[in-house]
């Protein structure tokens, strides 16, 4: 009835092209921003920030990094933790080395500087596909990992190895360290991430997008119709890899501010990414989101409701929601395949027919 | 938008949950899951029995109810800082992390807090110098005594003469591990020993090629920083390359019961450090069973008391009662907030006297802290796994550790650590 296409005249090509061509779409779009920005920060504090929105914020930039490889190129990555932890030690490493330099830059940065290290990475995949570039790629998270622990310049020489982010400021706001409002962070992180969902977005509407699917669907013929297989991965890889570094820089720097490589940014972290963009949806920026906040608030809602509601033993709640939330994924993939984001596609279909479906 | 109103109506239950404020309220951080429950378990029941029996048997600490809550961390710092978090709005009196990782998270946070963090011969070691580390506590000792004691134990063992000696430290790859590696050098300095390390990722179950590397080199001492599972495989990997138990010297975090078990026999002659007592007949027992286990009030399945860590994480809680009990009494009320349990910690003074009159006579070495040192005097002593009586045993006093060497490095840690965050050093 409000949602469809009837009666929203579109009289330019850039109306005709907008992300949301539904006028209903729009407007919840507009609103779920606004409320992001302008009525969750008043009524934020501490534990939903740290708990629960900086931890989806974050991951659903790795998702959508992820996601872009995955989903829309085709190459199957396990590096998302060692990527993710490129991005930490870049950050890390400016910050500590160009401490005027405001950290906004730093994470931008260290974005770019896992650009260049996912691309490096991302060579083999022009000989190697499926199951071997996942084992190629799963190389390069072991191998940062380890080389993060085996160089002691990467972590200042400091005598733990681990690596602490020291206060830096934003507008004269904490946004790292312990003196920093959950406000402020809050804000930080979302700028990021709606940045990322927007750049990813149209990315993937655009040219460089298709050609990366014409690549996932089928690479010869995308070769024979003119797309360059060489650039195209390795777009794919590059743009990725910016995106899973700035949000393993967020992870560290506003987040966890001391960070240990091999336990944030171990092997369960790449398929902590991975669940979250098969279960969200393959190809689709809401399948990110939607992935992310599943693997991430559903923990935490079960383990309140049954410690903090019900009362139940913590080691208990804690071996349950494991079989929850594997449950859970289990019967997803099996009602639905193709994730979270093809829910969310029937159930646009069946309001654009509703109420009269006949 | 239903899980959001779910999550409020969880939180808000949470939040009426929170303890009225004539209650003390004590959080603990636990891992009685994942892959170092096996050693989180026992502790946990610890810490909380202690809790148990004092609002049992004595109403509380100084009239005031104890109120005690568990947060499954599952020794992950991500769950670490959600328990953090959900703990820190109920204005918990203290925080024992049962981490390294997360004690490192956790430092500048409850700095800014003002919330007391006490790890108990883990976390940050530098954290002993209390002029820097105001909030920061690490009775009794710290990971620097701890390789101290052990290298003392080798002198012992050998003469007082390392020249030309060969000592191995397998390690677990982290924070936690990484800890003794300046100590032991520096004592390598001075005794002449070689010192090889072997890193062992987490959690620590492949250890064939550390143990291969042992076996070929042949060093004289095995020096081993472990937790979880890593410590059963390491020693079942050195009974398998037959290596003589009692040149293999674990820190206290690997000389639990369930560590020397699984390799049977051959473990018999394990070593271990030890900072508190492993006697079987504490007068305390009696009072456990009685108000705490056959009233149906033990934490866990009760069937760890008396295990190493069982009394590790019993000591944890006699400590943060002893600084409660402190606090009430500098300040004069039983209604402690968190400041004042900083006091009571920094003013802590535990002597023989104190164990005896709780139950535990020679429980553990004497502390006594005071603004500058927030880690006690640095005691230790060596315990020895004996299979046939299923036990560890004591074999040494309560031993010294090299403060000549220590001191320096925690000033110089502490020291960048205050430059580095802006700390001016000092009592206030």
């Amino acid at each position: 009835m409000f949602y469809r296409e009837a009666g929203d005249f579109k009289t330019s090509y850039v109306d005709d092209n907008q992300t949301f061509p539904i006028k209903f779409d729009r407007w919840r779009y507009y609103a779920v921003l606004a409320f992001a920005f302008l009525v969750v920060p008043f009524f934020i504090n501490d534990y939903w920030a740290n708990a629960i929105l900086l931890p989806f914020l974050i991951y659903a930039i790795a998702a959508i990094g992820l996601n872009i490889l995955v989903g829309y190129c085709g190459q199957v990555s396990l590096g998302t933790g060692g990527f993710m932890a490129v991005g930490a030690y870049a950050t890390y490493k400016l910050m500590t080395s160009f401490p005027d330099i405001n950290l906004f830059f730093h994470i931008i940065i260290a974005g770019g500087i896992t650009a260049v290290v996912g691309v490096l990475f991302g060579l083999p995949s022009l000989r190697i596909k499926g199951f071997y570039l996942a084992v190629a790629t799963l190389a390069a998270q072991f191998f940062l990992v380890w080389l993060f622990n085996r160089v002691p310049w990467f972590y200042n020489y400091s005598a733990s190895g681990q690596i602490n982010a020291p206060e830096r400021t934003l507008f004269g706001h904490a946004i790292s360290g312990p003196a920093s409002e959950p406000w402020a962070v809050y804000l930080f992180c979302l700028v990021f991430t709606v940045g990322s969902a927007i750049l990813a977005r149209n990315l993937t509407r655009g040219t460089v997008g298709r050609k990366w699917m014409a690549i996932r669907d089928m690479d010869i013929a995308a070769e024979i119709i003119g797309v360059n297989p060489l650039a195209s991965k390795l777009t794919a890889f590059a743009v990725s890899s910016f995106f899973v570094g700035i949000a393993g820089a967020l992870f560290f720097a506003v987040y966890l501010g001391a960070v240990e490589v091999g336990e944030v940014y171990g092997i369960n972290k790449s398929f902590l990414v991975l669940f979250m963009i098969i279960i969200g949806g393959l190809g689709s920026i809401f399948g990110s989101f939607a992935g992310a906040a599943f693997l991430v608030i559903l923990p935490v809602l079960l383990k309140n409701v049954l410690v903090g509601v019900m009362g139940w033993p913590t080691d208990l709640a804690a071996h349950l929601e494991l079989m929850i939330v594997g449950l859970l994924i289990i019967v997803f993939l099996i009602a639905e395949p193709h994730g979270l984001a093809q829910l969310w596609r029937v159930t646009k279909e069946k309001l654009r027919l509703w109420p009269f479906p006949h | 938008m239903k899980i959001k109103t779910l999550i409020t109506a969880a939180a808000a239950a949470m939040m009426a949950a929170a303890p009225a404020l004539a209650d003390l309220y004590i959080p603990s951080l636990t891992y009685r899951s994942g892959p170092y429950a096996a050693n989180g378990i026992p502790t946990a029941d610890g810490y909380a029995d202690y809790f148990t029996l004092l609002n049992e048997r004595d109403g509380g600490i100084g009239g005031a109810k104890v109120v005690f809550e568990e947060c499954e961390t599952g020794y992950n710092t991500e769950k670490g800082v959600e328990c953090y978090e959900a703990v820190k709005s109920k204005n918990p009196l203290t925080i024992h992390p049962w981490s390294t990782g997360i004690t490192y998270q956790l430092i500048p946070k409850a700095t800014a807090d003002g919330i007391p963090i006490h790890s108990v011969g883990y976390g940050r070691t530098s954290a002993k110098n209390g002029e820097v580390f105001r909030w920061i506590f690490n009775y009794p000792a710290n990971y620097w005594d701890g390789a101290s004691h052990a290298i003392s134990h080798i002198l012992d063992q050998e003469g007082g003469d390392l020249n030309g000696k060969k000592v191995a430290l397998v390690y677990h790859n982290s924070a936690f591990g990484k800890e003794p590696i300046r100590t032991l050098e520096e004592l390598g300095k001075i005794h002449g020993y070689e010192l090889t390390l072997l890193p062992v990722d987490h959690p620590g179950q492949e250890q064939k090629s550390q143990w291969l590397q042992i076996r070929r080199e042949r060093p004289d001492y095995v020096i081993m920083w472990g937790w979880g599972v890593m410590n059963q495989v390491a020693v079942q990997e050195a009974v398998n390359i037959r290596f003589p138990m009692d040149h293999f010297i674990g820190i206290w975090w690997s000389g639990s019961e369930n560590d020397v078990r699984p390799a049977g026999e051959g473990a018999n002659g394990y070593k271990a450090l030890t900072f508190n007592g492993l006697e079987k007949d504490y007068p305390i027992f009696d009072d456990l069973k009685k108000y705490v286990h056959d009233a149906g009030k033990g934490a866990g399945a009760g069937d760890q008391v008396g295990t190493v860590l069982y009394m590790r994480g019993l000591y944890s809680a006699l400590m943060t009662a002893e600084a409660i009990k402190k606090a009430q009494e500098i300040h004069g009320t039983p209604d402690v907030t968190p400041a004042m349990v900083r006091d009571g910690y920094e003013n802590l003074d535990i002597t023989a006297a104190t164990y005896e009159a709780l139950g535990l006579p020679g429980f553990g070495p004497e502390i006594k802290g005071s603004c500058q040192n927030h880690g006690g005097q640095g005691l230790g002593a060596v315990s020895q796994w004996n299979a046939a009586e299923d036990r560890f045993v004591m074999i040494t006093d309560y031993i010294e550790s090299n403060q000549d060497v220590i001191q320096p490095l925690i000033d110089a840690d502490s020291k960048a650590y205050a430059e580095e965050n802006g700390i001016t050093p000092g009592c206030e």
